[in-house]
């Protein structure tokens, strides 16, 4: 008999601390495969932010660098700019990104530095417990927006792929979801490109993923990536957001 | 129509259900009956001879437990 | 090169390079302006690493990681922007990794002023971030000493594996001395950073810098062999100097531009027939005890101790001294720099600069 499908080599042997369900596991196993396939594991440095991934040290097969909340593009600033050979990547959350470490990341991008930022948005603080994230949606009910976000007091959800596809710095920028296979196969393919970018020493790429957090919202984890599908998607549109080596297509 | 094998790392099994739901031949479930280590209910299949070896249970499940193999 | 005359901020700039830098990473503040201009050309010159990053969190954060990545790595900057760099040091402390940070005192708390200060000693040497953990500290009075001890600096943080602090203020970095740049220093035999994350197949296993240890028993393990690396820099890296110390009348404790000034105040002192001597420190952390505990003078009348602050290194002055002797305090602050009769007259009404 022929292996179609295992578990690859760019995880360890660690079982995964997310919640049953939870996406960043989907997540980690794209980055993983993408990894082993291009042959990049032996160069690779992961950087670890805050949050629910604050453990992905241990999961990626990979040499790894745990960072302080929000400082993963500064961490990963220092490493590439003195490793420019080596593939380097943030693991990001929507509260380290998005929140402390917005200035960090826009900054990373305007250089135009020359790794990765996978960006894991489920729209919620996952590993303290369920709080209001910059890109909760209005109305979502949180435990510091408990009579559901709204929009003059908290603002609204922040819309990170459209914010930084005018940054000049930025080559490949794609919002992807994992909420069925089809979308999880995008998601892949995506990546696999925000990498050879960086192998082909493009520029900044980022990759957007739409995620489930299926105990802070209260679903089951069948219903949570269903909810990413009829209330995220809508919100914040699954596309390529910039392309600066597109060689046909315009950028969208 | 190819047919598939399927080995399950049991004891990382969190008991999502995510395979279930996408396998596209409906031959998995959440055993309501069984408990591995760390506690959770765990995936098994109903009928593995309607397996075809499609792989969509492998790339959506979070702990990378299922190796499919074509025979 | 021979003796040049140099402001000292180019000086800690060019120092900075001898000392084989491989990447900097600053942002702009007064008065440490000089340092990142420098070396925005000087490293690029030399092929090196520079980066004026976003803020001086970001700086500090690119310092943790080009350290992490095995490479030797400096920032520089001055109080309010020392104040956000408490977090990275920290992490650089917990995930033991070798760094340099210049820091250029000013007048605070805040924004405070831009002209000199020592308010920063607190700062420097207890620091504001969490944890037990301490940054070795060291306090250059002239702008050649600053030279001498930066070209030591990264080996002294790669030998320890821990950030090390040049603390000076204003006035060394503004100031224009005469200094020799090719005086040789002390070389330490440092080890292969076999444990730098740079890439699995540089090495046989996989390495992770962290700081993060969940299970409290385990990172117990790991504070307290922080604490015996810590006692070994105590034994190893403490420095004083002693100056006139044969039978004074009084002692003062002065580091920095302090102790330049009270040099000038113990010689017209001495026209006054009053011995006084002086203990400069020159490492703040490890803070040397040992220069009180040998103190043995019988007509000691009393220990002054002067900062350009309101008493900061006063309480490690009161700790060292254990009740054996009176001790006096005169300071200055907001960035007000002392004249030497300022000093003198201290002594001279010692009686009344007593702490109680």
């Amino acid at each position: 008999m022929e292996i179609k499908y295992k578990k690859t080599k760019g995880l360890t042997d660690t079982p995964l601390s997310y919640c049953p369900g939870c996406t960043h596991g989907i997540v980690h196993k794209l980055v993983a495969e993408t990894l082993e396939e291009l042959g990049v594991l032996g160069t690779t440095v992961a950087i670890a932010s805050v949050g629910c991934s604050v453990f992905s040290y241990k999961f990626f097969n990979t040499d790894a660098v745990q960072a302080a909340h929000g400082r993963a593009c500064a961490v990963a600033t220092g490493i590439k700019r003195n490793l420019p050979d080596n593939i380097v990547f943030t693991y990001q959350g929507d509260g380290d990104l998005a929140s402390i470490g917005i200035a960090e990341t826009i900054h990373a991008a305007n250089r135009g530095e020359n790794f990765t930022v996978i960006f894991v948005n489920n729209a919620i603080y996952g590993m303290t417990g369920g709080q209001m994230a910059p890109t909760s949606l209005i109305g979502q009910v949180t435990t510091t927006s408990q009579s559901g976000r709204d929009a003059k007091l908290q603002g609204s959800p922040i819309h990170i792929c459209e914010m930084f596809s005018q940054i000049e710095g930025v080559a490949y920028l794609e919002r992807v979801s994992a909420f069925n296979p089809r979308q999880v196969r995008i998601a892949k393919a995506a990546i696999k490109k925000a990498f050879t970018y960086q192998m082909e020493k493009k520029g900044f790429t980022m990759i957007e993923v739409l995620s489930s957090c299926p105990v802070n919202w209260g679903k089951k984890p069948v219903d949570a990536l269903k909810w990413i599908e009829e209330a995220m998607v809508p919100v914040f549109p699954l596309k390529v957001f910039k392309d600066k080596y597109a060689e046909d297509e315009k950028n969208v | 129509m190819p047919k598939g094998n399927l080995t399950f790392e049991s004891e990382k099994c969190k008991g999502c259900g995510l395979c279930v739901n996408f396998c596209p031949v409906k031959i998995l479930y959440i055993d309501k009956n069984s408990l591995n280590q760390q506690g959770y209910n765990i995936v098994k299949m109903t009928d593995p001879d309607k397996c075809i070896a499609c792989a969509t249970c492998a790339l959506m499940c979070p702990d990378s437990i299922i190796t499919v193999e074509v025979k | 090169m021979g003796k040049t005359l140099m402001k000292g901020n180019e000086a800690i700039a060019r120092a900075a390079i001898l000392s084989g830098i491989d990447a900097y990473f600053g942002y702009p503040i007064t008065p440490q302006n000089e340092i990142p201009e420098y070396l925005s050309k000087l490293m690029f010159e030399a092929g090196k690493v520079f980066v004026q990053a976003e803020s001086e969190v970001a700086a500090i954060n690119m310092v943790y990681g080009a350290a992490a990545a095995g490479f030797r790595t400096m920032t520089s900057s001055s109080s309010p922007g020392i104040a956000l760099k408490q977090e990275g040091i920290t992490y650089l402390c917990g995930a033991e990794l070798p760094a340099v940070v210049v820091s250029v005192m000013r007048g605070g708390p805040g924004l405070g002023s831009i002209t000199p200060s020592q308010g920063d000693y607190n700062q420097a040497t207890r620091g504001g971030g969490n944890g037990d953990y301490h940054v070795i500290v060291f306090a250059p009075e002239t702008i050649q000493e600053t030279i001498d001890i930066m070209k030591e600096a990264f080996d002294i943080a790669d030998y320890y594996r821990n950030p090390v602090m040049i603390l000076v203020d204003g006035m060394i970095g503004q100031m224009m001395e005469t200094v020799d740049l090719t005086k040789p220093v002390k070389k330490r035999f440092l080890p292969e950073k076999d444990w730098a994350a740079n890439g699995t197949s540089r090495h046989s296993k996989r390495n992770v810098v962290n700081s993060l240890y969940i299970e409290s028993d385990i990172l117990e393990a790991h504070n307290l062999a922080l604490k015996k690396k810590y006692d070994k820099v105590v034994i190893n890296d403490t420095r004083y100097e002693l100056i006139n110390m044969e039978d004074p009348d009084y002692v003062i404790v002065a580091f920095g531009t302090m102790s330049r000034i009270c040099r000038s105040a113990i010689e017209m002192l001495a026209e006054k027939k009053i011995r006084v001597g002086i203990i400069r420190p020159i490492s703040l952390w490890p803070f040397p005890n040992v220069a009180f505990e040998n103190l043995d003078a019988p007509h000691l009348k009393g220990i002054l101790d002067v900062e350009m602050n309101l008493g900061q290194m006063l309480t490690d002055v009161l700790v060292a001294n254990n009740g054996k002797y009176p001790v006096g305090f005169f300071g200055r602050a907001g960035g007000v720099v002392p004249e030497p009769e300022e000093v003198v007259d201290a002594i001279l009404h010692f009686k009344n600069r007593v702490v109680k």
